[in-house]
Protein backbone atom coordinates (compact mmCIF):
# COMPACT_ATOMS: atom_id res chain seq x y z
CA UNK A 1 0.00 0.00 0.00
CA UNK A 2 1.53 3.36 -1.05
CA UNK A 3 1.35 6.28 1.10
CA UNK A 4 -1.14 8.12 -1.32
CA UNK A 5 -3.72 5.12 -0.26
CA UNK A 6 -2.99 5.84 3.19
CA UNK A 7 -4.06 9.47 3.09
CA UNK A 8 -6.97 9.18 0.95
CA UNK A 9 -8.20 6.27 3.42
CA UNK A 10 -7.20 8.67 6.44
CA UNK A 11 -9.47 11.88 4.18
CA UNK A 12 -12.37 9.71 3.66
CA UNK A 13 -12.43 8.66 7.06
CA UNK A 14 -12.31 12.18 8.41
CA UNK A 15 -15.44 13.15 5.46
CA UNK A 16 -17.29 10.00 7.40
CA UNK A 17 -17.17 11.43 10.75
CA UNK A 18 -18.35 15.17 9.38
CA UNK A 19 -21.03 13.45 7.77
CA UNK A 20 -22.25 11.76 11.00
CA UNK A 21 -22.08 14.68 12.79
CA UNK A 22 -24.37 16.61 10.05
CA UNK A 23 -26.94 13.66 10.61
CA UNK A 24 -27.00 13.96 13.64
CA UNK A 25 -27.52 17.74 13.74
CA UNK A 26 -30.00 17.68 11.11
CA UNK A 27 -32.16 15.18 13.30
CA UNK A 28 -32.00 16.83 16.96
CA UNK A 29 -34.36 19.87 15.82
CA UNK A 30 -36.55 17.54 13.78
CA UNK A 31 -37.81 14.98 16.31
CA UNK A 32 -39.42 18.38 17.69
CA UNK A 33 -41.90 17.85 14.96
CA UNK A 34 -44.91 15.23 14.68
CA UNK A 35 -43.38 12.43 13.09
CA UNK A 36 -45.47 10.44 10.46
CA UNK A 37 -46.30 7.90 13.41
CA UNK A 38 -47.80 10.99 14.98
CA UNK A 39 -49.63 11.86 11.87
CA UNK A 40 -51.21 8.25 11.73
CA UNK A 41 -52.24 8.18 15.08
CA UNK A 42 -54.63 11.05 14.14
CA UNK A 43 -55.68 9.64 11.32
CA UNK A 44 -56.00 6.43 12.91
CA UNK A 45 -58.44 8.60 15.67
CA UNK A 46 -60.73 10.22 13.36
CA UNK A 47 -61.44 7.11 11.61
CA UNK A 48 -61.63 4.66 14.45
CA UNK A 49 -59.89 2.11 12.88
CA UNK A 50 -61.48 1.99 9.52
CA UNK A 51 -60.02 2.06 6.67
CA UNK A 52 -59.60 5.40 4.74
CA UNK A 53 -59.99 4.88 1.08
CA UNK A 54 -58.25 6.99 -1.75
CA UNK A 55 -60.22 9.31 -3.80
CA UNK A 56 -63.20 12.16 -3.80
CA UNK A 57 -61.22 14.44 -1.97
CA UNK A 58 -59.33 16.70 -3.19
CA UNK A 59 -56.64 18.64 -1.34
CA UNK A 60 -54.99 21.94 -2.89
CA UNK A 61 -52.36 23.52 -1.63
CA UNK A 62 -49.13 25.50 -3.10
CA UNK A 63 -46.36 22.91 -4.54
CA UNK A 64 -43.91 25.59 -3.23
CA UNK A 65 -44.16 27.83 -0.37
CA UNK A 66 -41.89 30.75 0.64
CA UNK A 67 -43.55 30.92 3.98
CA UNK A 68 -45.03 28.09 6.35
CA UNK A 69 -46.87 30.54 8.54
CA UNK A 70 -49.58 31.10 5.70
CA UNK A 71 -50.41 29.27 3.57
CA UNK A 72 -53.67 28.98 1.42
CA UNK A 73 -55.72 25.46 1.86
CA UNK A 74 -58.52 24.47 -0.24
CA UNK A 75 -59.92 21.20 0.26
CA UNK A 76 -63.20 20.12 -1.99
CA UNK A 77 -65.24 16.95 -1.66
CA UNK A 78 -66.73 14.99 -4.51
CA UNK A 79 -70.36 14.77 -3.13
CA UNK A 80 -73.43 15.73 -4.23
CA UNK A 81 -74.72 17.01 -0.48
CA UNK A 82 -78.28 15.94 -0.67
CA UNK A 83 -80.23 14.52 2.81
CA UNK A 84 -78.72 10.97 1.45
CA UNK A 85 -75.63 11.31 0.37
CA UNK A 86 -73.63 13.97 2.09
CA UNK A 87 -70.36 14.96 3.90
CA UNK A 88 -70.57 14.92 7.98
CA UNK A 89 -66.99 15.71 8.31
CA UNK A 90 -63.42 16.66 7.07
CA UNK A 91 -60.46 16.93 8.57
CA UNK A 92 -57.03 18.01 8.02
CA UNK A 93 -53.96 16.65 9.19
CA UNK A 94 -50.19 17.76 8.60
CA UNK A 95 -47.44 15.14 8.65
CA UNK A 96 -44.59 17.95 9.53
CA UNK A 97 -46.68 20.00 12.23
CA UNK A 98 -45.86 19.50 16.19
CA UNK A 99 -49.45 18.96 16.41
CA UNK A 100 -50.71 17.28 13.38
CA UNK A 101 -54.84 18.23 13.57
CA UNK A 102 -54.73 21.41 11.85
CA UNK A 103 -58.72 22.24 11.64
CA UNK A 104 -61.99 20.05 11.17
CA UNK A 105 -65.21 21.23 9.59
CA UNK A 106 -68.62 19.58 9.98
CA UNK A 107 -71.19 19.82 7.33
CA UNK A 108 -74.69 19.78 6.63
CA UNK A 109 -76.78 19.05 3.13
CA UNK A 110 -77.52 22.35 3.42
CA UNK A 111 -73.51 23.23 2.82
CA UNK A 112 -74.82 22.83 -0.22
CA UNK A 113 -71.43 21.84 -1.74
CA UNK A 114 -67.70 20.31 0.29
CA UNK A 115 -65.49 23.29 -0.34
CA UNK A 116 -63.16 24.77 2.25
CA UNK A 117 -60.95 27.56 2.07
CA UNK A 118 -58.74 28.48 5.24
CA UNK A 119 -55.45 29.36 5.72
CA UNK A 120 -52.68 27.18 7.60
CA UNK A 121 -49.40 27.03 9.39
CA UNK A 122 -46.92 24.60 7.79
CA UNK A 123 -44.02 23.52 10.12
CA UNK A 124 -41.76 21.48 7.15
CA UNK A 125 -42.00 20.23 3.54
CA UNK A 126 -44.45 17.22 4.18
CA UNK A 127 -47.68 15.52 3.15
CA UNK A 128 -50.92 16.86 4.33
CA UNK A 129 -53.89 14.74 4.55
CA UNK A 130 -57.87 15.42 4.36
CA UNK A 131 -59.79 13.09 5.67
CA UNK A 132 -64.07 13.53 4.66
CA UNK A 133 -66.60 11.00 6.15
CA UNK A 134 -70.04 10.63 4.38
CA UNK A 135 -72.87 10.61 6.16
CA UNK A 136 -72.86 6.32 5.96
CA UNK A 137 -70.20 6.21 7.25
CA UNK A 138 -66.95 5.68 4.75
CA UNK A 139 -64.04 7.46 4.98
CA UNK A 140 -62.37 8.45 2.08
CA UNK A 141 -58.66 10.48 1.83
CA UNK A 142 -56.21 12.82 -0.16
CA UNK A 143 -53.18 14.06 0.00
CA UNK A 144 -51.14 17.38 -1.06
CA UNK A 145 -47.00 17.46 -0.74
CA UNK A 146 -45.38 20.72 -0.56
CA UNK A 147 -42.19 22.26 -0.06
CA UNK A 148 -41.71 24.76 2.45
CA UNK A 149 -38.97 27.23 2.83
CA UNK A 150 -39.18 29.50 5.47
CA UNK A 151 -40.84 27.01 8.48
CA UNK A 152 -43.75 28.33 10.66
CA UNK A 153 -43.45 28.17 14.83
CA UNK A 154 -40.06 28.22 14.70
CA UNK A 155 -38.97 32.14 15.08
CA UNK A 156 -38.65 33.75 18.05
CA UNK A 157 -40.67 36.82 19.33
CA UNK B 1 -62.03 37.89 31.77
CA UNK B 2 -63.79 37.88 28.85
CA UNK B 3 -61.73 38.97 24.93
CA UNK B 4 -63.25 39.85 21.82
CA UNK B 5 -61.95 41.32 18.62
CA UNK B 6 -62.74 42.86 15.56
CA UNK B 7 -64.41 40.31 12.64
CA UNK B 8 -65.57 40.60 9.27
CA UNK B 9 -68.03 38.38 7.20
CA UNK B 10 -68.59 38.86 3.69
CA UNK B 11 -71.38 37.57 1.44
CA UNK B 12 -74.42 38.26 -0.47
CA UNK B 13 -77.11 39.87 0.91
CA UNK B 14 -79.40 38.88 -1.50
CA UNK B 15 -79.69 35.55 -3.26
CA UNK B 16 -82.55 33.62 -5.36
CA UNK B 17 -83.95 30.97 -3.10
CA UNK B 18 -82.10 27.26 -3.03
CA UNK B 19 -78.69 28.58 -4.49
CA UNK B 20 -75.83 27.98 -3.07
CA UNK B 21 -73.97 31.24 -1.50
CA UNK B 22 -70.52 31.49 -0.66
CA UNK B 23 -69.64 33.04 2.82
CA UNK B 24 -66.00 33.96 3.90
CA UNK B 25 -65.66 35.04 7.83
CA UNK B 26 -62.54 36.61 9.01
CA UNK B 27 -61.32 37.11 12.82
CA UNK B 28 -58.87 38.85 13.69
CA UNK B 29 -56.71 36.54 16.39
CA UNK B 30 -53.06 36.13 16.70
CA UNK B 31 -53.75 32.39 16.98
CA UNK B 32 -50.67 32.13 19.14
CA UNK B 33 -50.10 28.27 18.68
CA UNK B 34 -48.36 27.57 21.78
CA UNK B 35 -45.26 25.94 20.20
CA UNK B 36 -42.91 29.48 20.25
CA UNK B 37 -40.39 30.42 22.88
CA UNK B 38 -39.42 33.80 23.52
CA UNK B 39 -35.81 34.99 23.45
CA UNK B 40 -35.39 34.39 27.08
CA UNK B 41 -36.62 30.38 26.22
CA UNK B 42 -40.00 30.96 27.75
CA UNK B 43 -42.87 29.01 26.47
CA UNK B 44 -45.56 31.50 25.04
CA UNK B 45 -48.92 29.85 26.24
CA UNK B 46 -51.42 28.71 23.45
CA UNK B 47 -53.64 30.85 22.86
CA UNK B 48 -56.29 30.33 19.56
CA UNK B 49 -59.82 30.00 18.69
CA UNK B 50 -60.85 26.98 18.83
CA UNK B 51 -64.42 26.99 17.81
CA UNK B 52 -66.24 28.61 14.89
CA UNK B 53 -70.07 27.96 14.24
CA UNK B 54 -72.62 29.89 12.07
CA UNK B 55 -76.23 29.49 12.47
CA UNK B 56 -79.18 30.04 9.95
CA UNK B 57 -82.17 31.76 11.30
CA UNK B 58 -81.01 29.39 14.49
CA UNK B 59 -80.42 26.44 13.43
CA UNK B 60 -76.71 25.01 13.04
CA UNK B 61 -75.63 24.99 9.40
CA UNK B 62 -71.47 24.72 9.65
CA UNK B 63 -69.61 24.41 12.20
CA UNK B 64 -65.29 24.09 12.66
CA UNK B 65 -62.36 22.88 15.01
CA UNK B 66 -59.47 24.96 14.97
CA UNK B 67 -56.01 23.31 15.99
CA UNK B 68 -52.81 25.69 16.31
CA UNK B 69 -52.22 25.05 12.65
CA UNK B 70 -54.21 27.75 11.70
CA UNK B 71 -52.84 30.88 10.94
CA UNK B 72 -53.31 34.31 12.29
CA UNK B 73 -56.45 36.09 11.82
CA UNK B 74 -57.88 33.09 10.99
CA UNK B 75 -60.32 33.18 7.59
CA UNK B 76 -62.76 30.70 6.46
CA UNK B 77 -64.53 30.46 3.39
CA UNK B 78 -67.39 27.83 3.56
CA UNK B 79 -70.70 27.64 1.35
CA UNK B 80 -74.39 27.07 2.30
CA UNK B 81 -77.73 26.98 0.57
CA UNK B 82 -79.97 30.05 0.61
CA UNK B 83 -83.13 28.62 2.37
CA UNK B 84 -85.36 31.73 3.43
CA UNK B 85 -84.77 35.46 4.23
CA UNK B 86 -83.51 35.87 7.40
CA UNK B 87 -80.04 36.33 9.72
CA UNK B 88 -77.18 34.32 10.15
CA UNK B 89 -75.01 34.64 13.30
CA UNK B 90 -71.34 33.73 13.16
CA UNK B 91 -69.83 32.66 16.69
CA UNK B 92 -65.93 32.44 17.49
CA UNK B 93 -65.25 30.86 20.85
CA UNK B 94 -61.64 31.00 22.03
CA UNK B 95 -58.74 30.65 24.77
CA UNK B 96 -59.04 32.59 27.38
CA UNK B 97 -62.32 33.56 27.49
CA UNK B 98 -61.97 34.60 24.15
CA UNK B 99 -65.79 35.08 22.45
CA UNK B 100 -66.65 36.82 19.17
CA UNK B 101 -70.16 37.47 17.33
CA UNK B 102 -71.23 38.83 13.81
CA UNK B 103 -74.58 38.55 12.28
CA UNK B 104 -75.10 39.53 8.77
CA UNK B 105 -78.88 39.39 6.97
CA UNK B 106 -79.87 37.55 3.59
CA UNK B 107 -82.68 38.03 1.53
CA UNK B 108 -84.22 35.38 -0.51
CA UNK B 109 -86.73 35.61 -3.29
Amino acid sequence: MNKETQQRRHWLKQIRGLGLLALGLCASPLSVFAKKTDADEAIQKITGGAVAKEGKVILTIPPLVENGNLVVLKVSVDSPMTANDYVKSIHVVAEGNPLPNIFTVYLTPRSGTANITTRVRLADSQTVWAIAQMNNGSFWKGSAETLVTLSACTELV
Amino acid sequence: MSKTSRTSISMPTTAKKDSIIEIRAIAQHDMESGFRYTESGKLIPRDIIRTFTCTYNNVEVFKADFYSGIGANPLIIFTTVAVESGTLEFTWIGDDGYEAINQARITVS
